[in-house]
Formats: C-alpha cells, sequence, structure tokens
C-alpha cells in the first residue's frame, strides 16, 4: 500500500485543488445532458397546467404583469389564450400567496374572459398532509369547497368565516384563507392592462 | 474480513438506522410513504457506493489534514448528479423529494462510512460496504414508510386497501414518524437480542 501523503501545504493545495477541479468537471459534463430534459420537464408542466385551468383554446402568449402583493409590487407570470379568430378565451396566473400554513401555496389560476374562474392547479404546497394538501381537490368542481364558476368581480372569494362564499377546508382555514388570498392577487393580475 | 461480514454488517449488524441510529433526519421527514422511503434509500445508496469507491481510492493521495472538505467535495460531487438526473428523468419523484435529495450531502452515514471504512479499507471492500450500508439504509427506511403509510393513508405503495375511509393522519405527520420508529427500533432490537441469547 502507497504511503499516506504528508499534509505539507504544498500537498494539502494540490489534492484539494485537484479534486475540486475533477468534481466541477463531471458537474458541468452531468448538467450538460440534464440541462435540455429538466427544461422540457419544466416546460411541459406549465403547458399542462395552463391547458388545465382554462377553457379549450388555440394559442397562448405570455407576459408578465406587476401585482400588489404585501411585500409591495411584484411580478407575476400571466398566459392570455385566444381561439383562432384572435377572441380572448381567458387568463391564467402563476398566482401565490406567502401565508400558507406551510409557507408559500402557489398554483395555476384560470379566469374565461368574462372573468370566472375556470379552473387551478397547485403548483407548489408546504401544507399539512391529510389537511391543507387538499387544497389541490377540495376548491375543484366536485370538491366541497367548490369555488369553480365563481367571479371575484361579483362573488366574495373568501371564507364563510370571514364573511365570503367559499367553504375553508375543515381544520385548515388558514390554508383556505391563503388559497383565497392568492385567488384575489391572480384576479388582479387578470384585470391589469398590458 | 471476509466479504460476507460487511454483507451482514451493513443489513444487519450495524444497520445505520435500527443500530447506529444515524441519519435520523432524512428517515423521518421521508418515510411519509413507502414509495419516498425506498427511493430516498436507493438515491442514498447510490451515494454511498459512488463515494466510498472514490474516497477508498484517493485515500493515500489525501492528506490526512484536508480529508474531510476532500471527501464533502467528492460526497457532494455524487448528490448533485443524482439531483439533476432525478430532475431531468423522474420529475414526478423529484416533486416529491426534492428538498432531501440535497440534503445526502450532510447525512451523517455517507460522511461516517467514508471516515469510517472507505478511508482504511481497499476499493473492493468499500464498494461492498457503500452497497449494504446503503441497501441496510434502504429497507430500513422502506419498512419505516410501509408501517406509516398503511396506518396513516390505509394503502400500500400508493394502493389504497381501506376504501373511502381516512387514515389516521398522526402517522404521516412527524410525531406519528417518531413512534413508528421508536416501536419499530425496539421490536427489531428485540428480535436481534432473543436470537443473541
Amino acid at each position: 500500500m502507497a504511503k499516506k501523503a504528508e499534509s505539507s501545504l504544498k500537498n494539502m493545495l494540490l489534492a484539494l485543488t485537484l479534486i475540486a477541479l475533477v468534481a466541477s468537471l463531471a458537474l458541468a459534463l452531468v448538467n450538460n445532458v440534464t440541462k435540455g430534459p429538466i427544461e422540457k420537464v419544466n416546460k411541459e408542466k406549465i403547458a399542462q397546467a395552463v391547458a388545465k385551468v382554462l377553457p379549450a383554446y388555440d394559442n397562448y402568449t405570455v407576459d408578465t404583469v406587476m401585482v400588489e402583493t404585501k411585500k409591495g409590487e411584484q411580478p407575476m407570470v400571466r398566459y392570455t389564450a385566444v381561439d383562432a379568430e384572435g377572441n380572448l378565451v381567458g387568463k391564467a396566473m402563476e398566482s401565490w400567496d406567502d401565508n400558507g400554513f406551510g409557507g408559500r401555496l402557489s398554483a395555476m389560476v384560470g379566469f374565461d374572459a368574462e372573468g370566472n374562474i375556470s379552473g387551478y392547479e397547485i403548483l407548489a404546497s408546504s401544507e399539512t398532509p391529510g389537511l391543507g394538501a387538499k387544497a389541490d381537490t377540495w376548491f375543484q368542481k366536485d370538491g366541497k369547497g367548490n369555488v369553480i364558476g365563481m367571479n371575484p368581480a361579483t362573488n366574495n372569494i373568501t371564507v364563510k368565516k370571514d364573511g365570503g362564499e367559499v367553504d375553508a377546508i375543515t381544520g385548515s382555514t388558514i390554508t383556505s384563507r391563503a388559497y383565497c388570498r392568492m385567488i384575489a392577487t391572480a384576479y388582479s393580475a387578470f384585470n391589469t392592462e398590458k | 474480513m471476509k466479504a460476507t461480514d460487511i454483507i451482514k454488517n451493513g443489513l444487519i449488524k450495524e444497520n445505520p438506522i435500527w443500530v447506529l441510529v444515524l441519519g435520523m433526519c432524512p428517515t423521518l421527514a421521508t418515510t411519509t410513504s413507502a414509495k419516498n422511503g425506498l427511493c430516498m434509500g436507493l438515491a442514498t445508496t447510490f451515494v454511498l457506493m459512488c463515494s466510498n469507491v472514490v474516497i477508498s481510492l484517493l485515500k493515500s493521495l489525501v492528506p490526512d489534514k484536508v480529508r474531510i472538505p476532500c471527501f464533502i467535495v467528492v460526497i457532494a460531487t455524487f448528490v448533485t448528479i443524482v439531483q439533476m438526473v432525478m430532475q431531468g428523468f423522474i420529475p414526478d419523484l423529484y416533486a416529491s423529494l426534492g428538498l432531501f435529495i440535497p440534503l445526502i450531502v450532510v447525512n451523517c452515514i455517507v460522511l461516517g462510512r467514508a471516515e469510517a471504512f472507505a478511508s482504511k479499507n481497499n476499493v473492493w471492500y468499500s464498494f461492498l460496504d457503500g452497497l449494504f450500508i446503503g441497501l441496510g439504509f434502504t429497507w430500513a427506511l422502506t419498512l419505516l414508510g410501509i408501517v406509516r403509510e398503511a396506518l396513516g393513508a390505509g394503502s400500500f405503495f400508493g394502493v389504497n386497501f381501506i376504501g373511502g375511509a381516512d387514515g389516521m393522519l398522526l402517522f404521516i405527520l412527524a410525531p406519528g414518524g417518531f413512534l413508528c420508529l421508536g416501536l419499530l427500533m425496539a421490536l427489531i432490537n428485540h428480535i436481534r437480542n432473543r436470537k443473541k441469547a
């Protein structure tokens, strides 16, 4: 067995430098291979979410609008969908709220041309499993707290405890409130002109 | 030392969860379902195997005083590779394990085996040690995941077996994790002790 390298300054520098070099080379190679698939996966995820929350459309454009949040103005990504003749079908927003039970709750929220909620899809949440995490189905059309078809302009999209029209998830009022605020933020982006 | 000793060591005698009680953070956090536990175990096994082999190869080139930084760089490299590959090719799994993959870097099992085994033994033994300590970790995580998922969600690897009823939520949450871990650990050590006697 070879003798162990001495802990001299030269040896230490050499060893660390060499290892760091080889490690970064390996990572660069792997990154090259996986960069494409990762981008594709992320794009597909967004495209699927947009398709799921909006009525049938032919095409959509992407822009960013500023929305008012507790932390000041922040950019929100908006997808504007049109049919073959160029008429507005609806808009989908990558909306979020930072005050869910487990931090940020974000979802793709879709509105049709009149501003009725046409669908939503939770993108990321750290809500409690079995309680707040139910938000992914609870507010859907066949869920107990159905919000689909409601219009923030005419309906009061807050939980019943706060005087609104939305049935909160049992035992998860905080998540439900965050969800309602997220819808409201998305609706403000829906109304923002270019 | 024989190869069979290393295998037994990893799976039972020095099982990282039941006997050494190492790496408790990912153990409790990722075992909310059997599938998550199994995949976390396999990801850790891969990292352990690769880092053990590389560190064993490097052991005579690395001066003692900088060995820990060197080990960590090697481990972090493999973890990042796992993370990128998982993100690109198995995105669903990445979504449920996401946060805990980078944390494999600081999993004390990985550094522990590098320090206690790979830096003293030859490449073949180090490879075996990495593989079987990893598999020991994997079966422990999977068992814990199966028990917690069965009690908490009423399903087995995602297949529901209690119909529409809700499971006992407690077992999916952290307190249930501690309870299951403690009870299983007691049971397994009881069985081991009885065999010895």
